[in-house]
């Protein structure tokens, strides 16, 4: 028989390796997938690369694919250092993309530096809001937040819908469900061809890391997630760092909302989100939580999706074999995470004493 | 219309829009009593949909390709078992990777079948059944006592697993390992197996759910064919706060909605999206209930989402 013990002899070396073996784990299992349409996975592969790497114009694409991921991931992984399980980021994502819309629908006027400040800022706290509602809950009569922020989010995006096919349906799209398209006025400044969320993601990365790791609150939040009992032994307010976290959470999926409305639509529609509320619950998991880590793992997934787009239009393949090989690496990445906490040892005590006996 | 007429084909409706969340929420009750939190149910659903209806395609036979939805359903459920129970993966992001893998699957595999339509035979099989003497009752006959073989499936597996679950011992050690598998484990419950046992069972239910969407509600193949049903089922959950039989009630009322609405948009307007809207904020409105009142039968399973390990209790 096995027996499980907790592994306490792995380097950090060793558990990078693990967690590679898993990818690899992951592009063979998928590759039956792909043998079994009748395609080479090794071409499939490399034209996925192709897809992010080919050309300086699909490197750029696949970044404006990561800087939502990141941003979101930072913001989710605030609220899982708490144990505060957070999947409302697609909902937060899309009311900050509300009301970034809101000024940049209405208020079109305004000199466009500070109509973006304005958007801006809209978007932070509204999505800060939307995170804050099931925390408060949470902290007053411990209501399940996983479930509450879950449902948050589908109550977003119904509300969006009834924006785009009532009030804010743009009059000249002819019975089409649109929303305008935003003047210049709104749209992000760009750099080296990249609107510049990619310059607030890499701030946000490092602003990040010095939170957790080296101030007094970012202590208190890894307390909190150690034991809420600790922390209150301690005498920390651990309501309000919890409620104070979760709006910091929502806050920046909020400002994805505004990035994406902004910089990368210049119109607003209800499926704005597009999935990267949950796609960066996996990611900042994967990541382990750690903000630097958080970049590698949001840019493998933004290969991914980008790699899964440009195989549907050179292979004439499936762009869904990009979302298998997501499922597949997480799946295998997920696995391997037992390995690495954990070792089988074989029980040998009792083969000993019936050894012992005998001798 | 006349209002009889109106009533009828509105329950008629729900019932039918109802079956396929009737069945997977009984599958994720089954998985949230045993204390796992499955979020792939939309993703078992799918590839439950597209096993079903490949199946039923090629041989041409209903069973078969509801057999085959069951089976897939069970097959995705038992990757998230495998992981959160064995490996000890956290249940939310493993859900959450399940539903991603099964749309990506569903795709993937459904290309080929798209527009595709099952033959007259199959759609003859799901055709509505009158019940003798029930079927007669007004307005109710019609609603509930005739219509096709699977809605009755569902009245059946919702009464089964509500005896099962308040009326027989292993049903009271199932939520036992729901609400201290700790003590479960002393008591001498394998709980590991019942875990997985239960979350299988609870896969199949998705996957018979979702086969229901592709074989039954649309019969030709296309993308996403459940539509977020796994998600409100998952909603669906906690608004009939875990009760099987009140999950009937529930899954005919969430599937009416949707009819209702599209019904009184000619008299009042209402936009659609304001009732697409309402199966979450009434979900959100009774989670909030329960967790103010704590009134004992309607709480989650206390060790929901949580794992266990027997060597670190």
């Amino acid at each position: 028989m096995f027996r499980i013990i907790k592994r306490t002899d792995l380097t950090k070396k060793q558990s990078v390796i693990f967690r590679i073996i898993a990818i690899f784990g992951a592009l063979v299992a998928t590759s039956i997938f792909i043998m079994l349409i009748g395609f080479n996975p090794i071409d499939v592969y490399v034209s996925m690369l192709d897809g992010s790497f080919g050309s300086m114009y699909r490197f750029r694409e696949a970044i404006i694919q990561a800087i939502p991921l990141i941003i979101t991931s930072l913001g989710i992984s605030v609220a899982f250092r708490m144990k505060f399980w957070n999947i409302g980021a697609e909902g937060q994502i899309i009311m900050g993309a509300f009301a970034a819309s809101y000024f940049a629908l209405y208020h079109s006027n305004i000199p466009s530096g500070l109509l973006l400040l304005l958007m801006f800022v809209s978007a932070v706290i509204t999505g800060g809001i939307w995170a804050l509602i099931p925390a408060y809950f949470k902290a007053k009569f411990g209501t399940n937040e996983t479930l509450f922020t879950l449902m948050m989010n589908y109550i977003a995006q119904k509300f969006l819908m009834y924006l785009q096919y009532g009030p804010w349906k743009d009059p000249n799209a002819l019975g089409a469900g649109k929303i305008a398209m935003f003047s210049d006025n709104a749209a992000l400044p760009k750099v080296f061809g990249i609107h510049i969320g990619w310059i607030a993601a890499i701030v946000l990365v490092i602003l990040m890391h010095i939170f957790i790791n080296k101030t007094k609150r970012g202590y208190e939040i890894q307390v909190i997630g150690e034991s809420e009992n600790t922390a209150r032994y301690a005498g920390m307010n651990v309501k309000k760092i919890i409620l104070s976290s979760i709006l910091l959470s929502g806050a920046l999926c909020g400002m994805v909302g505004m990035f994406q409305v902004s910089g990368v639509n210049h119109t607003l529609s209800y499926q704005v989100a597009n999935g990267v509320g949950f796609t960066a619950i996996i990611t900042t998991w994967l990541a382990g939580l750690s903000a630097p880590i958080i970049v590698v793992a949001c840019f493998l997934f933004a290969v991914l999706q980008q790699g899964g787009t440009y195989i549907q239009t050179a292979f004439n393949i499936h762009s869904s074999v990009a979302q298998i090989l997501q499922g597949m690496i997480l799946f295998f990445v997920l696995g391997s995470e037992f390995f690495i906490q954990y070792k089988l040892v074989r029980n040998k005590s009792a083969e000993h004493k019936i050894g012992k006996e005998a001798a | 219309m006349s209002l009889v007429n109106l009533i009828t084909f509105v329950l008629a409706g729900a019932v039918t829009a109802g079956t396929p969340l009737l069945f997977a929420t009984l599958g994720e009750i089954i998985t949230e009593k045993v204390g796992q939190l499955n979020l792939g149910v939309e993703g078992m659903m799918l590839i439950g949909a597209v096993i079903g209806f490949g199946a039923a395609l090629s041989t041409g036979n209903p069973i078969i390709g509801m057999l085959a939805g069951m089976l897939a359903g069970a097959g995705g459920a038992l990757i998230f078992a495998f992981l959160t129970i064995t490996l000890r993966a956290n249940q939310i992001v493993s859900g959450l990777s399940l539903t991603i893998f099964g749309t990506g699957f569903s795709s993937f595999l459904g290309q080929k079948m798209i527009g595709q339509a099952l033959s007259d035979s199959i759609r003859n099989s799901f055709k509505p059944i009158k019940i003798p003497l029930l079927g007669d009752i007004p307005i109710i006959g019609n609603a509930f006592f005739h219509q096709n073989v699977l809605v009755y499936a569902g009245y059946v597996t919702a009464v089964l697993i509500g005896l099962y679950m308040y009326k027989t011992r292993i049903g009271l050690s199932m939520r036992t390992v729901g609400e201290n598998p700790g003590a479960a484990d002393t008591a001498g419950i394998n709980v590991t197996m019942y875990k997985y046992l239960h979350i299988l069972l609870g896969g199949a239910l998705s996957g018979i759910a979702g086969a229901y969407m592709s074989m039954v509600t649309v019969p030709s193949w296309q993308e996403g064919v459940t539509g977020g049903r796994g998600w409100i089922a998952v909603a669906l959950v906690i608004f009939v706060t875990w009760n099987p039989y009140k999950a009937m009630l529930g899954s005919y009322f969430f599937g009416g909605l949707g009819i209702l609405g599209l019904y009184l948009q000619s008299y009042i307007p209402i936009p659609q999206s304001i009732f697409d809207m309402l199966p979450y904020l009434v979900t959100i409105i009774v989670l909030i209930m329960i967790s103010i009142k704590k009134s004992k039968e309607n709480q989650p399973p206390k060790a929901l989402g949580e794992p266990y390990f027997r060597e670190e209790r």
